[in-house]
């Protein structure tokens, strides 16, 4: 596998054999992976005394649809995303075609949009009041009726165009690894491009389809903001919606039980239809694939297919978005902006930060914990302690206000026993809890990025290190932390990005007068204030584009190798 | 220089912690502040506020949220709230949070003087500054205002395919229905919203998606709070979707309030009480220029000296449903579950 399909699906992959095992310590790592998994677990407590009359009540009323709306966006997203992803990624390694190398890159360029965002500009573009309808009735009659976007089809549509390059990035990664070899190997048993595709490319695949479809179905089903602007109610946006409207926390906790379930389910099923089975290219590294040139009109269909991707997944959005913000600032009738702009972007970047920080020092102590004692109790710890990318942001947040609300309470009390002044709420009023639902979220991200950079690092030379008398501290800092700081860097920009466009976490456990940029872009937007909602989603939208920038670097063929057919 | 960059990105990582503990809790010690959670997404920071800074050099900090998710966060901070002032969109949470023992009487002059009696607390823990109220809207190129009657009548089968509505997610569907609930009884109300269903509306999360769809022809018929209509006519005096008050026959337009009330755990209790005179006072809070809240967001002032801008003169007179407020939170969660039984 290459290194960018390490990145995002390492928990599902075996480590690499460590040469020699060590005998580390894995104490710290399996502290931090406690730390991680306390919050799910005080939330799983729940279970044991269940609040039947709410389930009985939310049976009666909206979970049949929630269950069956997330069903559907299940597989609406994983259908969608699987084929935008699977089919660019198929036509960038086996084809030539005009602007192929520009397209190659550009196609990442959604990941830097955040799901909620473009949920909010497709509403105000294409919904009925919106221009593009309205230019339509005005060219065909007033009485034109399009099928309503507010629906399952288009949270689906808007999520598999933002979701499908997690698809396309593993998939162009497995392809391409195969490709040379295989459809020569296919065209000497007389295959045709078609089948050698259908019949041994894409099942030799799987492993890292099935990874990228995961983890793009992962993302739809944690998402609450978009389904709520598409009037879609999932289990996900029903847990905010108990938690608030009803008050109630402990059917909120019991319903992202619910959707743990159904996350659990999902890596089950990632898990069989990767089977037992592990694929290996034969030989080393592959040779470049040889492209099959399109000609003629042919040569224009995937330049087309691909322009049109971009527009709806990208261009559209920050056009739009660009547009809003420049009528906003100029026009603006409300220039409450400029009061609140600095400490909203001031509030982000510090949260971002702190989390990014943090959670990559965290990941690369697990990190070489795992690497300096190996073996499949290392492994386990690991794969707990990056568990979090599995469950919503809601979830999250409802385990860590039920694990840090007692503490708060608890020193309060106390403190006042002890005739001190109560400290207040140092863990929940603080945006302790917030970073720690950061954390958690976002630790596979941060593993996933130091434990590939730490792969490089040879094991001779902490053996000589540790033959010159190092303690593992100072063979860490010495001699890991150098040659892994790169994979560090991604990993803290990674997570800040990821951070910053985090939104029901952050709705939840915000501490008073940490509003963020991702806040404030959804508060407007769910009044419609669209104008107002854009500034901030662009500046989400542009940060973003650091890290797309990075992953638009590795993993690309560059300039077309002149092809024969 | 790589070890530079590790040790300067460790050292970076733990100023910006420190910095960040710090920053959260002791930037407002020197200024005058008061603390507010608002529930009102009117922009991010509401020109009302502003000038009451300009005019008190108190500074107005304010976290959003929904008002249901503020009362949660409210219940679980207990004694340790940052927040001085609860701002609502909704009479139901404030009444709960004052059934809780969230918000503290306040004893003001002022406030009494201001505020007619129905619209505040009798114990003083709530103060209405604004009224809105949730009416019908209509297209008039395709609806005769005669043809509108009741929210109830909506459920006739003649508006099948004819109405937009607000997902019951909302507090403002929830508390309309809650009125319905304590008009009609719970199966009426139950009733009434299946008759809603039946006829298959545009659920729309948004009033202002609900004006333009109407604007733009898409349903004929919606609900919607007066001042999103206002703030259309505002922008366009032509805009074609007009305003019709419900139940002039009966119990009257379901009406709620935006509401204050100081917190009682309030370390600023004393720029809080500030911050609500100074919201009431005909002048200020209740102007209809754009500093106040009846010009900023065309809401119908509390205090009877206030006159209410043009725009909401131009709808006319009408009759209230007389609804407590403190029976509104019971109702809603009635309403809540109601909703989602009749598949809203």
């Amino acid at each position: 596998m290459a290194t960018e399909s390490k990145r995002l699906v390492r928990p599902f992959l075996p480590a690499l054999p460590v040469a020699k095992r060590r005998r580390g310590r894995l104490v710290l790592p399996i502290l931090i992976a406690a730390l991680v998994l306390l919050p799910v677990a005080i939330l799983a407590s729940e279970m044991l005394h269940p609040s039947l009359e709410m389930w009985e009540q939310l049976w009666a009323t909206i979970l049949p649809r929630m269950l069956l709306n997330t069903l559907l966006l299940i597989l609406g997203v994983g259908v969608g995303t699987f084929v935008l992803g699977v089919g660019l990624a198929w036509l960038m390694v086996g084809y030539r075609f005009p602007g192929r190398p520009f397209f190659e890159r550009a196609m990442l360029l959604p990941l830097a949009v955040p799901s909620f965002v473009m949920g909010f500009v497709y509403m105000a573009t294409f919904d009925f009041a919106g221009p593009v309808q309205t230019a339509l009735r005005r060219t065909f009659g007033a009485d034109l009726r399009l099928p309503d976007i507010r629906s399952g089809w288009g949270a689906v549509m808007v999520l598999s165009l933002v979701l499908y390059p997690y698809v396309y990035l593993l998939a162009r990664a497995a392809f391409r690894e195969q490709a040379a070899r295989t459809v020569e190997a296919a065209r000497v048993m007389g295959y045709t491009r078609a089948q050698s595709f259908f019949r041994l490319i894409l099942p030799l695949a799987r492993p890292s389809l099935a990874a990228g479809t995961v983890l793009a179905i992962m993302e739809a089903m944690t998402d609450f903001a978009t389904v709520r602007f598409f009037s879609f109610p999932t289990v996900s946006e029903g847990i905010v919606r108990v938690w608030e409207g009803r008050l109630d926390r402990a059917g909120a906790s019991e319903l992202a039980l619910l959707l743990l379930g159904i996350a659990v389910v999902l890596l089950l099923v990632e898990r069989a239809m990767r089977g037992q089975r592990r694929y290996y290219q034969a030989g080393g590294r592959s040779a470049r694939p040889t492209r099959y040139t399109l000609t003629g009109w042919r040569a224009w269909l995937p330049v087309a297919v691909c322009s049109g991707i971009l527009f709806a997944a990208f261009v559209l959005p920050v056009g739009q978005l660009a547009l809003w913000t420049i009528e906003h600032l100029t026009r603006g009738l409300n220039q409450s902006w400029s009061a609140v702009f600095g400490t909203y972007v001031l509030n982000t970047f510090l949260l971002a930060s702190v989390a990014a920080g943090i959670t990559v020092l965290l990941a690369l102590i697990v990190a070489v914990g795992v690497r300096m004692r190996g073996g499949h109790f290392a492994k386990a710890v690991a794969r707990l302690a990056t568990l979090g990318y599995a469950l919503p942001g809601a979830v999250i947040a409802a385990g860590i206000l039920m694990t840090l609300a007692p503490i708060d309470h608890t020193l309060n009390r106390v403190a006042k026993e002890w005739g001190f002044t109560p400290p207040g709420l140092v863990l929940t009023g603080s945006i302790v809890g917030l970073i720690y639902a950061y954390v958690v979220r976002f630790m596979s991200v941060a593993y996933n990025s130091v434990e590939a950079s730490l792969e490089k690092v040879k094991p001779s030379m902490e053996q000589a290190a540790r033959t010159m008398g190092a303690r593992l501290a100072r063979i860490v800092w010495r001699i890991h932390g150098p040659l892994v700081s790169h994979g560090m860097a991604a990993g803290m920009i990674l997570v800040f990005v990821d951070a910053m466009k985090e939104l029901p976490a952050t709705l939840m456990l915000r501490p008073f007068g940490m509003d963020t940029l991702a806040v404030w872009s959804y508060m407007a937007a769910s009044e419609s204030f669209w104008q107002e909602a854009a500034l901030p989603a662009l500046t989400i939208l542009l940060v973003g584009l650091i890290p797309v920038s990075f992953l638009m670097r590795i993993g690309n063929d560059g300039h077309d190798v002149s092809t024969t057919h | 220089m790589r070890t530079f960059t590790l040790r300067r990105a460790a050292f970076l990582a733990l100023i910006v912690v420190l910095v960040g503990f710090t920053f959260t809790g002791a930037s407002a010690q020197a200024r005058q502040i008061v603390n507010v959670y608002s529930s009102r997404h009117y922009g991010a920071m509401e020109a009302v506020f502003v000038k009451f800074t300009q005019e008190t050099g108190i500074e107005v900090r304010v976290s959003q949220g929904s008002a249901q998710s503020l009362v949660t966060r409210l219940e679980a901070e207990g004694a340790q709230t940052p927040a001085d002032v609860f701002f609502s969109i909704d009479a139901g949470g404030a009444t709960l949070l004052a059934g809780k023992g969230l918000l503290a009487p306040v004893k003001s002059e002022v406030l009494t003087a201001n505020i007619p009696a129905d619209l505040r607390d009798p114990e003083g823990r709530w103060f209405a500054v604004a009224q809105r109220f949730r009416t019908i809207v209509y297209n008039p190129a395709k609806v005769k205002p005669e043809e509108l009657s009741t929210y109830e009548d909506l459920a006739d089968p003649k508006w099948a395919g004819r109405l937009c509505l607000r997902p019951a997610t909302h507090i403002y569907t929830i508390s309309l229905v809650a009125s319905m609930v304590a008009a009609l009884g719970e199966e009426k109300a139950e009733a009434v919203v299946k008759g809603w269903v039946a006829n298959k509306p545009q659920m729309i999360d948004s009033d202002t998606r609900i004006l333009d769809t109407i604007a733009a022809g898409g349903c004929d018929v919606g609900i919607t709070n007066h001042y999103y209509l206002a703030r259309k006519i505002a922008e366009n005096a032509n805009f074609p979707v007009k305003l019709f008050w419900a139940n002039q026959a009966d119990r009257g337009v379901h009406r709620n309030i935006s509401v204050m009330g100081v917190t009682a755990n309030a370390v600023n209790r004393e720029n809080a009480i500030k911050l609500i005179e100074w919201m009431s006072e005909a002048d200020k809070g209740q102007s209809a220029d754009v500093s106040g809240l009846a010009g900023s967001n065309w809401e119908f002032p509390v205090n009877p000296a206030a006159k209410p801008s043009e725009i909401l003169a131009g709808f006319g007179e009408f009759k209230i449903d007389a609804l407590e407020f403190s029976k509104y939170g019971e109702f809603q969660q009635k309403a809540i579950d109601l909703l989602g039984r009749a598949g809203y």
